[in-house]
């Protein structure tokens, strides 16, 4: 990209450069002896042409919308189409979701993303002694379909999608979101969203666990197969990376393991229901946090897009442009907000928002700045939503697409993150795939790695964090929080018992029997499904039956 | 040479809550520090918890939870080891809880809570100051 003259220039620039830092330095020590990433990667104090002499244009830089898209997916990005504002929430009972969502739609938000409680995450009725003072406390409880008829009331599914973070059980909740608009008089070709159905990484990082890895697996490629058949608008799966990152690990480990994650995925689908890549990859969707180092993140964004329409192209062999597009939805970093001070974490969530736009992001959700202590009250949720509705309308940062291209540290950045996951994706490999390499705790063991490491810096000051081991108040007023009233999970309770009384019985017992049986062969389990939740079978029973057949899964503990 | 042994100490995720850095973090800490640990892993009822508790024959349970199901959860780990006359062994907590809850969990029995943000210097510096190794 730039001439020998260019390069001249550079090396005698550099010199007098040096020559200017020693005496600076002779003066002055440098604040720090040595600058890093948030993840610890180390920073020079100077990029230059030379940083990046032997990246290309067209093959490494080019042009949004064509290969490598390291720019971006599609060609007009943010002036063609806004990322998607797109807010988790769920709490408490379903009436009380619906409430809140109804809110953020009301204040602007153009997606819906429904927040679990922890018994509806794990496969859990209300009802279960596991569930006992659980209940709608992280999230939405759902047990039946009418649970979710209740979520979803006057909520226009043919004209809004809508995200669920939802992974062992997530064929069932995709089920009931199926039959809800079809009992809407909506056809499954219309409706659109996403279900983050994405196994591998809760064995790495979230941790909600139920099944063992194969029959996880099967699970997941049965919803591909499905949702290519009948749902063409659905990502059934949302390969994430954010979780990952939650739990501790570096920038370049969320975005390899999220990778390795997506091949052995494919590889699944390919080799289990022998389906051609270009018939479901388009619909592979991705998942990734976007924490506090503000450049490391944005040449994240831009390494995974280029990695990923490599790995679609030359691995996989797909001949469709749309299945090389890595489409991503983003979350700022919910770690990286502190319980203390919280109104700061109005600034985190900010730049970090920032950084997932400049890095090209189409779909966003931004934290709550009191979700350190608590689900977001109605107040930090639209604060939170103005924040991007600011970053949209009024900074000017979407007027031209990826504006940082060619900034020599932005761009040499990108390509030392990319050429890091590479490694790690290569070792992976080498252990024989993703499903190998968590059997044996390689990805579990990195993350309590960095983890740990991470809070060694925090603790020793190396690593800041204003308010808590720097710029402290010690008495400081906290603001009002959202309660969960503990009534509800008496109501989800009674509501239970009112379904099953009225419910047909012999009807759910036949279905789960089918379903039982058909999971013991290679059939595809969805219409199973479907027509268990049609009959208001609970999500329990249906994920019982799996328990059954299947096993269940024991966190290994590894730390 | 001394007899005292190192102190022994359980860390357990009780619940459904499957957040575990903060736990796998201290784990580790505890055991740089040179206690013996013990991690139950994730999605442990009360009752194995208290199980492991007696089995590991420890002095001090550490209890994770940022599910928000904490007074529920917590109370019942102080209740089993009422029960299996084991009071002696001291239970402390952290994770996501409010700190208008954390009066109500001393009066439960909880020692001690540990909020976000603490360092692993004050965590471990609480147990060389409130736990004597036993002989």
């Amino acid at each position: 990209m730039f001439t020998e003259e260019t390069f001249k220039d550079v090396h005698q620039g550099k010199k007098k450069w040096d020559k200017e830092v020693e005496k600076a330095k002779s003066q002055k020590a440098e604040r720090k002896e040595r600058f890093s990433t948030v993840s610890d990667l180390e920073i020079k104090g100077i990029y230059t042409p030379e940083d990046i002499k032997d990246l290309d244009f067209a093959t490494d830089i080019g042009y949004p919308g064509i290969f490598p898209f390291t720019r971006g997916c599609q060609p007009t990005m943010y002036r063609g189409r806004e990322w998607t504002f797109r807010m988790f929430s769920g709490m408490g009972s379903a009436e009380d979701t619906n409430k809140r969502w109804h809110h953020l739609l009301k204040e602007g938000e153009t997606g819906l993303s429904t927040a679990f409680d922890f018994p509806t995450l794990m496969g859990y009725d209300t009802d279960s002694p596991r569930a006992r003072g659980e209940c709608g406390k992280c999230g939405v409880a759902i047990d039946t379909l009418r649970d979710f008829e209740i979520l979803t009331h006057g909520i226009p599914l043919d004209s809004v999608t809508t995200s669920m973070t939802i992974n062992p059980p997530a064929s069932i909740l995709w089920a009931m979101y199926l039959v809800v608009a079809e009992k809407s008089g909506i056809s499954w070709d219309k409706i659109g969203g996403t279900t983050q159905n994405d196994m591998l990484k809760e064995f790495i990082a979230q941790k909600t666990l139920m099944l063992p890895p194969e029959p996880s697996i099967r699970l997941i490629s049965d919803t591909i197969e499905f949702g290519a058949e009948h749902v063409p608008m659905w990502n059934t799966v949302s390969i994430s990376g954010y979780h990952i990152r939650e739990a501790g690990s570096t920038a370049i480990q969320e975005l390899a393991f999220t990778l390795a994650d997506g091949i052995a995925y494919v590889q699944d689908v390919i080799e289990r229901k022998k389906l051609d890549v270009d018939s479901f990859a388009p619909r592979l969707s991705f998942f990734f946090n976007s924490h506090l180092d503000f450049f490391e993140e944005i040449a994240k964004f831009r390494a995974a897009r280029r990695i990923w329409a490599k790995i679609m192209r030359y691995r996989f062999k797909a001949k469709n442009p749309r299945s090389w597009w890595m489409r991503f939805h983003t979350q700022t970093a919910g770690c990286s907000l502190t319980a203390q001070q919280p109104y700061n974490n109005i600034i985190r969530t900010t730049t970090e928002a920032l950084a997932a736009v400049l890095g090209g992001t189409q779909s966003l959700h931004t934290n709550a700045l009191d979700e350190t202590l608590a689900l977001p009250s109605e107040f930090a949720a639209t604060v939170a939503l103005r924040t991007q509705q600011i970053l949209a309308d009024e900074i000017g940062v979407t007027n031209t697409i990826d504006p940082l291209a060619g900034s020599y540290f932005v761009e040499s950045l990108t390509s030392e993150i990319e050429e890091k996951a590479w490694e790690y994706i290569d070792k992976i490999d080498n252990m024989g795939g993703m499903l190998t390499a968590i059997d044996k705790g390689f990805p579990q063991m990195e993350i309590a790695d960095a983890a740990y490491h991470y809070q060694q810096q925090i603790d020793s000051g190396e690593k800041v964090m204003v308010g808590v081991n720097k710029n402290v108040i010690e008495e400081e007023a906290t603001p009002d929080i959202l309660k969960i009233d503990e009534k509800v999970e008496e109501g989800q309770i009674a509501r239970l018992k009112e379904i099953k009384a009225a419910r047909d019985n012999r009807r759910v017992t036949q279905i789960l029997n089918d379903l039982r049986a058909a999971s013991k062969t290679d059939k595809n389990l969805m219409p199973y499904v479907v027509e268990a939740v049609r009959e208001y079978a609970t999500e329990q029973e249906i994920c019982d039956v799996w328990r059954d057949v299947f096993g269940e899964y024991r966190d290994p503990g590894f730390y | 040479m001394s007899l005292q042994r190192k102190t022994r100490i359980l860390v357990a995720k009780p619940g459904l809550d499957g957040h575990d850095r903060g736990a796998r973090v201290i784990a580790r800490a505890y055991r740089d520090a040179g206690f013996e640990v013990i991690y139950t892993g994730l999605h442990q009822t009360p009752e194995q918890i208290v199980a492991a508790a007696l089995q590991e024959d420890v002095d001090l349970i550490g209890l994770s939870c940022l599910s928000g199901a904490h007074i529920y959860l917590f109370g019942q780990v102080i209740e089993l080891l009422k029960e299996n006359k084991a009071d002696d062994v001291m239970v402390i907590g952290g994770g996501i809880i409010p700190e208008e809850d954390i009066p109500k969990l001393k009066e439960l029995g909880i020692k001690e809570i540990f909020l976000p943000g603490t360092s692993l210097e004050a965590i471990v510096g609480w147990v060389r100051a409130n736990m004597s190794p036993r002989s």
